[in-house]
């Protein structure tokens, strides 16, 4: 009986370490996504019946700014007082009776609410600001863009050459494979420095020079991935295929890319990632605001609208929920993707 | 597998790609003219309509946005030859003379000389002097006018009329000297609780502006230029002065909190908010304010003075100055439509419209009320842009840090002096 | 096997593309970063050569040396991996034995964990900056929380003088910790049950079977995951700009460093710091993975 209980308690103590760091992974996410459909005061502020105070009233505070406006129809108090003793002498300054408007006040500071309580206001209109004013539905197109061009090209010119390496006979082989591993094992903290100062050079500083220097970023990676699988199959059936007449390209094609599907997968999710969240690089190579994608995006919009908390929620959340929800959707294969990428660099 | 499905894709893509390196658009045989400033973009669109209403030419204007990505097209266009006819450069005056060394910027003095110099005497000569190299300048580039200033920004202090008041002080008197102002800021935090002073000093230029103009108060412009020029040290005790005010105004307490991770932005929406009694900006705040907080009153006033002793110097300068390319076939037009914007009709429409200070001689009364009391201080005016030598930004760098960390507490005046000093050294043996 | 020219063309061309990318965008960039570190270079003008004027710069200057920014971003760094690497990591390995022993919910835990690395660094700087910055600019939520939930004894400055480099720390922890986690894990599935078994066979009690069996098996992979750490860390800095932009060089880390001189077009300055960066990471993970080696020796277990 004492063995059982004390294993009861092991357990429940492991479960509540592991969900409390577990909480400490979602609620930040859950509290951005909250804070993105409040109406900006309702987050610095909380809520208050705007029905407290008369249309005189209403005028007087506006005139004395302790109220900055009255919305219509949406029931906000808007205090543009920096603090307690400011507002009593502007109270003062229009012979306002301080202990009324604390009751106000009080029903304020009970409200305010950082994010903590759920949305009341549920604003929409955050989403249609960031994504349509401010165009973050380019960006989000244009990171789409990057992704699936370069990975594209990563996984046709990684496979093609992993097939060579695996299967065909060319001098140089051996070099050339090592030079990529060795390429994959060196550290090159600012490699970023002399690409940058190239593609100036040969006027690529878009798009093109950008999926370029991602493409190469990737396929030392890629190519050692898929070698190594290539080498574990067994070559029947391209034997047969080349019996049947197929040409080595066919052969890649029909017979080599269906057979390493499974590692493709892994190529192409860790490069997805890589591309979509790398920042560094495409904040140095764009030169129209047209064509950034969605981190440097992110970057340059908060520090335009520095204290527009919502709207930098909105905007973040816009960031996050694709790759969230993808990431649930497919998550073996992410984390297969993402360690194999990590443990065999 | 689809094969075709994806290798249409691909295709489409790479049309993408390929279209997107081959556009470069020109006017028909119009101007075009880059530029980075948002604020300021609505207004020159609208000149470039009226000019080419008078003059049937073509003006295309370009905003790009954000600043970094700016500088960034400006480079890469320099480089790829398809600069366009008329650009700003951002940056020091050091960037703007590799421009010209890189022959893409073209010598206007001719012009500006032309006619007694009609051109050139409607500028205030501070605000020329940001875009002329006078003969044997530290730059190597041969004596000459570069570049035409749109307009004036100043760097002063801005206190908010109705704190000022609240605070039980004068509204109308703003703080005369340093003693003042700190009394000043710290009589706002005991009655209202608000910060004193806000300042994005994240940013360390904000920083170096203020160090300078104390400097120049406390040691005058001679010695300043002295110091630049590595005559005298910067563990020289009016140096440590210098320094040592910015350990005083942390003491005192008046500085917003973690005033070194502050923004300009930032700085600029507390101040809006009514978070703090002064700060120290530039005059495109008056813009900023006017768009964060439409019915805020503040005034600015002048630096607070440490010593009597030397004349007190402000900075500002050109605040955006356009350059001609050089290599355009179309570089007389460019000219000409450059000399059509500093004219006094376009110059009064701009001030009105944005609220910067004009970059030619105009009457006080054709100004907007707030920005009056600059006017009388521009003769006053200083700017690393028109000093004969510049600091190395090196040095500029370890000063910039050194008064952050002074700020923050986790340095002494005399060390951050020492360090200065040490990198000098470093460098003029270079 | 002997083939024909043609034969041999046509399968080198196989690697061509991915040969000629290379070759551009690796190989040139790797040895012209030597040829500029040389270099006084501005984007703009001809470039110029100073000798070993960049490095003396990033490694000695200053007085006392070791003092000097180049060198206090890499303590900031040294500071964030050490925290990486003991805090970090210990939570990531207590996280993998629990999980390891759970049954139920190990698969939950094991998705929620791994959200975070998924996410750029932008995207978390960004988030924990609004969380974590206080007045005038931010509106100190995380503290409001702490007050609400009557822990107000918590709370602090986050991003203030004392603690900013310390908090940028536990971030970078926090969004890394799933990493280690991952990895470690899966090697801790990799050790055969029959261990396991024979050790509780010989009367080992749990304390033992985890020293004398988990820890000696899991060796190779803790070095892996040192080095990775080591490595990831030194490397990171888009999230610590989102988060704090360098906080007057309390939070700058040398990437971030080289980063912002090629900002300012000092491309030849930030090669040279790139190369001496690039440098010790070699050094130091090479010594990492021989250390591990000899102990895995000392431990007289396999080199896998």
């Amino acid at each position: 009986m004492y063995y059982r209980a004390k294993k009861v308690v092991t357990i429940l103590l492991i479960h509540a370490f592991l969900f409390s760091v577990a909480l400490s992974c979602i609620v930040p996410f859950l509290w951005m996504m909250n804070v993105s459909l409040k109406h900006p005061e309702e987050f610095q502020k909380g809520l208050i019946r705007k029905s407290r105070f008369s249309g005189q009233e209403q005028q007087e505070l506006i005139d004395a700014r302790v109220v900055r406006e009255f919305e219509e129809d949406k029931a906000y108090l808007v205090w543009n007082v920096p603090n307690e003793k400011i507002l009593r002498a502007r109270l003062k300054k229009i012979n306002y009776s301080y202990t009324k408007i604390q009751r106000v006040q009080k029903a304020w500071e009970g409200s305010r609410d950082f994010g903590l309580r759920p949305t009341a206001t549920f604003r929409w209109e955050n989403y249609r600001t960031v994504i349509v004013k401010y165009e973050f539905w380019r960006y989000f197109f244009n990171s789409l863009f990057y992704t699936f061009v370069t990975v594209t090209a990563i996984v046709i010119i990684s496979s093609l050459s992993a097939y060579a390496f695996s299967r065909l006979q060319f001098p140089g082989k051996n070099l050339i494979f090592y030079m990529f591993l060795t390429a994959m094992m060196i550290p090159l903290p600012a490699g970023f420095v002399p690409v940058y100062v190239l593609l100036n050079k040969l006027h690529l500083v878009n798009r093109t020079g950008y999926v370029f220097a991602m493409t190469n970023m990737g396929l030392s990676l890629s190519i050692y991935l898929l070698k190594t699988f290539f080498d574990g199959l067994s070559r029947d059936l391209e034997d047969a295929a080349r019996i049947d007449g197929c040409n080595k390209l066919q052969i890649w094609w029909h017979v080599g890319l269906p057979l390493v599907a499974p590692a493709l997968a892994v190529v192409v999710i860790f490069n997805a990632l890589n591309v979509w969240n790398e920042f560094v690089l495409a904040s140095l190579m764009f030169t129209e605001e047209s064509l950034m994608p969605l981190q440097v995006g992110l970057m340059e919009f908060s520090s335009r609208l520095v204290t527009q908390h919502t709207l930098i929620m909105a905007a973040l959340t816009v960031a996050t929920l694709p790759i969230i929800l993808l990431y649930l959707k497919m998550q073996n294969q992410v984390v297969k993707g993402l360690t194999a990428g990590a443990t065999v660099g | 597998m689809t094969a075709h499905k994806i290798f249409g894709a691909v295709a489409v893509c790479i049309g993408i790609l390929c279209g997107g390196c081959a556009g470069t658009e020109t006017a028909d045989n119009g101007i075009t003219l880059w530029h980075w400033m948002t604020d300021r973009d609505e207004a020159f669109q609208e000149l470039a309509d009226r000019y080419t209403e008078e003059t049937g030419i073509p003006v295309k204007i370009k905003l790009f946005f954000p600043p970094g990505l700016y500088s960034q097209k400006v480079i890469a266009a320099a480089r790829a030859g398809n600069l366009p006819e008329i650009f700003g450069i951002l940056g020091e005056k050091k960037t703007l003379s590799s421009f010209i060394q890189a022959g893409h910027v073209e010598n206007l003095t001719p012009r500006m000389n032309a006619q007694d110099a009609a051109w050139e005497s409607r500028f205030y000569p501070e605000t020329l002097a940001v875009v002329r190299f006078e003969e044997d300048n530290a730059y190597g580039v041969s004596r000459g006018i570069y570049g035409v200033p749109v307009d004036t920004t100043v760097l002063q202090f801005i206190y908010n009329t109705e704190l000022m008041e609240e605070a039980g002080l004068d509204p109308d008197a703003p703080p005369k000297n340093y003693a003042q102002f700190i009394d000043a800021g710290q009589k706002a935090r005991e009655t209202l609780g608000i910060d004193g002073f806000i300042c994005g000093w994240a940013e360390g230029w904000l920083l170096n502006a203020l160090a300078t103009e104390w400097a120049i108060n406390i040691m005058g412009e001679e010695k300043f230029q002295a110091t630049i020029a590595g005559e005298i040290a910067y563990t020289n005790p009016q140096w440590i002065e210098v320094f040592t005010l910015f350990e005083d105004l942390r003491e005192s307490g008046i500085l917003a909190n973690n005033i070194t991770t502050i923004t300009n932005k930032e700085a600029e929406d507390a101040f809006a908010r009514g978070n703090a009694l002064f700060s120290f900006n530039g005059s495109w705040a008056v813009n900023v304010y006017r768009q964060l907080s439409p019915g805020m009153e503040y005034r600015f006033f002048a630096l607070p003075q440490v010593s009597d002793d030397h004349p007190v110097k402000i900075w500002g300068g050109a605040g955006s100055a356009f350059m001609v390319n050089a290599n355009s076939p179309l570089k007389a037009k460019a000219s000409d439509f450059l000399e059509w914007l500093t004219e006094k009709e376009q110059q009064k429409y701009l001030v009105a419209e944005t609220n910067n200070l004009p970059a030619v001689k105009m009457q006080r009364e054709s100004l907007p009320v707030i920005l009056r009391p600059l006017v009388d201080d521009l003769g006053a005016l200083t700017h690393p842009n028109v000093w004969p030598y510049n600091e190395d930004s090196r040095v500029l760098e370890a000063m910039n840090r050194g008064l952050q960390q002074i700020v923050m507490g986790i340095k002494e005046p005399n060390e951050v002096a020492e360090k200065v000093q040490s990198i000098k050294d470093r460098v003029t043996e270079q | 096997m002997n083939l024909s020219f043609r034969d041999k063309f046509s399968n080198f061309s196989f690697v061509l593309p991915a040969l000629a990318i290379f070759s551009v965008f690796y190989l040139y960039p790797f040895f012209y970063t030597f040829v500029l570190s040389f270099q006084k270079y501005d984007l703009i003008s001809n470039p110029q050569f100073v000798g070993f004027d960049n490095f003396r710069e990033i490694l000695f200057s200053g007085d006392p040396w070791w003092k000097n920014d180049w060198w206090s971003s890499m303590y900031n760094g040294a500071f964030i991996t050490f925290w990486a690497l003991t805090f970090q990591n210990i939570l990531a390995f207590a996280l993998a034995l629990c999980v390891d022993k759970v049954i139920r919910l190990n698969k939950f835990y094991r998705v929620v964990f791994f959200i975070l690395p998924v996410l750029s660094e932008i995207i978390i700087g960004l988030l924990m900056k609004q969380l974590l910055s206080g007045e005038p600019i931010g509106s100190d939520v995380l503290n409001r929380w702490l007050y609400s939930m009557g822990l107000g004894g918590l709370t602090g400055e986050w991003l203030g003088e004392e603690t900013v480099r310390l908090v940028t720390a536990l971030v970078h922890c926090w969004k890394g910790f799933g990493w280690a986690f991952i990895i470690l894990l899966a090697g801790l599935q990799n050790i055969p049950e029959q261990l396991y078994e024979a050790a509780r066979i010989d009367g080992a009690n749990a304390w033992q079977t985890f020293y004398k069996v988990t820890v000696p098996l899991l060796l190779p992979v803790m070095a892996l995951v040192f080095v990775l750490t080591i490595l990831g860390t030194m490397q990171a800095f888009a999230m610590i700009l989102a988060l704090t932009g360098g906080a007057g060089g309390l939070t700058e880390v040398p990437v971030m460093r080289i980063y912002d001189h090629l900002r300012i077009r000092m491309a030849g300055l930030a090669c040279a710091e790139g190369v001496v960066l690039g440098i010790i990471l070699i050094f130091v993970s090479f010594t990492m993975l021989f250390i591990s080696k000899k102990i895995r020796e000392k431990y007289g277990v396999l080199p896998s």
